[in-house]
């Protein structure tokens, strides 16, 4: 067993785990965080990205033990509990950008990553080549359309937003 | 995944240690190839050393007429490495084309020559550049270090600390890329360096990555796209499965040298 100690959704958390567990098992299955998914498992689809030091990564690609003094976040830590939603949330919720929901929560920190990365005014090839780690299997075009659009409103609300309140986003 | 034990060593030197009393450890950085390979329980090493926290592995800069990339430089960083973007912009090119943004993110250069995919980027990178490979022990040339299908000439104690890349007068990277997984089907960089002309290409070899000197004597003597007119790449030892037969990839390669030439020219 190994001693890990991180912050995860600006939590300090103390753990004993496996070494070869990974990241995405000791958010769901250790801290509860379900709302960071495993899909193909393979590093592929994106359903599982969370922010480790604040950038995108697939967290069935990375072991526990490898963010042992880092902080993580995932879609819970992006808006509290009874807070508003993160503007991200918020624009995929009023463009309807999703139908199962499945790929969502990666969707949604992988387009905040986006954000952080490339500014705000994103053409839509770029959200598109910027999404090609997101698999989404509804993915009829009109869906992937309204993620696209969904991450180009979050963009501009998001830069009010941090405008506003320098310690979100 | 097997039970193994996790080392995070504070230097190479650690880490090499570390390596030599443990004859069956792997080391890890990125961990985005190690790790879905033990996933599947294709490697089960028994102990995992993670050079990711070691201080200055990960630099980036110019000394003299090269760029040095330390061995845990990410895909992201060299992708957005200013230094780079000035000294070598084909490179940060090809960096920003692997995988997709997260696997950048964690993804390193030292990882992926060391694991020496015949799909990977950076090996035709390096082959083409002339760069060298420098590691805890010494100093290896590409045609040295590639010795074949994830092969390399690295011994079991031996780390990977950074790549020097000679500053190239213009080089272009262009990638085909397969469409279900993204990797290369064929790849090939070009550079025309001050004394010669290099081409390599990744994708196809069946032997990893490898040098077209056919091509390259063609544009030593004139480096235009126009030299390339009538110039073919045989299917011999090429790879051939699903995703294409070895005489398309012999014409891909082919179409992919005269763009990448074409790139090169475009950009200076």
């Amino acid at each position: 067993m190994a001693k890990i100690s991180l912050i995860v959704n600006g939590n300090p958390v103390n753990a004993n785990v496996d070494p070869r567990t990974l990241l995405v098992q000791f958010l769901r299955e250790n801290l509860r965080l379900t709302g960071t998914h495993v899909g193909c498992d393979t590093s592929q689809c994106g359903a599982c990205v969370v922010h480790l030091d604040g950038k995108a990564v697939k967290s069935c690609t990375t072991l526990a033990v490898m963010a042992d003094g880092h902080e993580v976040k995932t879609i819970e830590g992006l808006a509290p509990d009874g807070a508003p939603l993160h503007p991200m949330q918020e624009a995929f919720r009023e463009h309807h950008g999703l139908q199962c929901g499945f790929c969502t929560p990666g969707m949604i920190m992988t387009a905040v990553d986006i954000v952080h990365r490339k500014g705000h005014d994103l053409s839509e090839h770029t959200i598109r080549e910027e999404l090609e780690g997101n698999l989404c299997r509804c993915h009829r075009l009109p869906e992937y359309r309204s993620i696209d659009r969904g991450g180009r409103q979050g963009d501009g609300e998001l830069r009010s937003r941090i405008v506003e309140s320098p310690h979100r986003g | 995944m097997y039970e193994f034990k996790y080392h995070r060593p504070a230097t190479v030197r650690q880490a090499a240690n570390l390596l030599v009393k443990n004859e069956d450890a792997k080391v890890i950085a990125g961990g985005h190839t190690l790790l879905p390979v033990m996933k599947q329980r294709l490697a089960s090493p028994p102990h995992l050393v993670d050079l990711s926290h070691i201080e200055g592995l990960d630099s980036i800069e110019v000394k003299g007429r090269s760029l040095v990339i330390g061995a845990t430089a990410t895909h992201a960083d060299v992708a957005a490495s200013a230094i780079v973007g000035e000294a070598i912009p084909a490179l940060a090119e090809l960096a920003g084309m692997i995988g997709d943004p997260a696997v950048r993110h964690k993804g390193t250069i030292g990882g992926s020559l060391a694991n020496n995919d015949p799909t990977a980027d950076y090996p035709a990178a390096v082959m083409a550049l002339g760069a060298t490979i420098v590691t805890n022990k010494r100093r290896l040339k590409p045609e040295e270090f590639f010795r074949g299908l994830f092969t390399t000439a690295l011994e079991n104690d031996e780390i990977i600390t950074r790549v020097m890349f000679p500053v190239p007068k213009k080089a272009a990277y262009v990638k085909f890329r397969n469409q279900a997984s993204r990797y290369a089907l064929v790849g090939v960089f070009v550079a025309k360096r001050p004394s010669d002309v290099r081409v390599a290409v990744t994708g196809a070899g069946s032997e990893g990555v490898f040098r077209l000197t056919a091509f390259e004597e063609a544009l030593k003597k004139r480096f235009s796209h126009k030299v390339l007119d009538g110039l073919t790449v045989p299917a011999e030892g090429l790879n051939s499965d699903l995703h294409g037969s070895a005489e398309y990839r012999a014409h891909l390669i082919a179409v992919l040298a005269r763009r990448a030439v074409e790139a090169a020219n475009a950009k200076a």
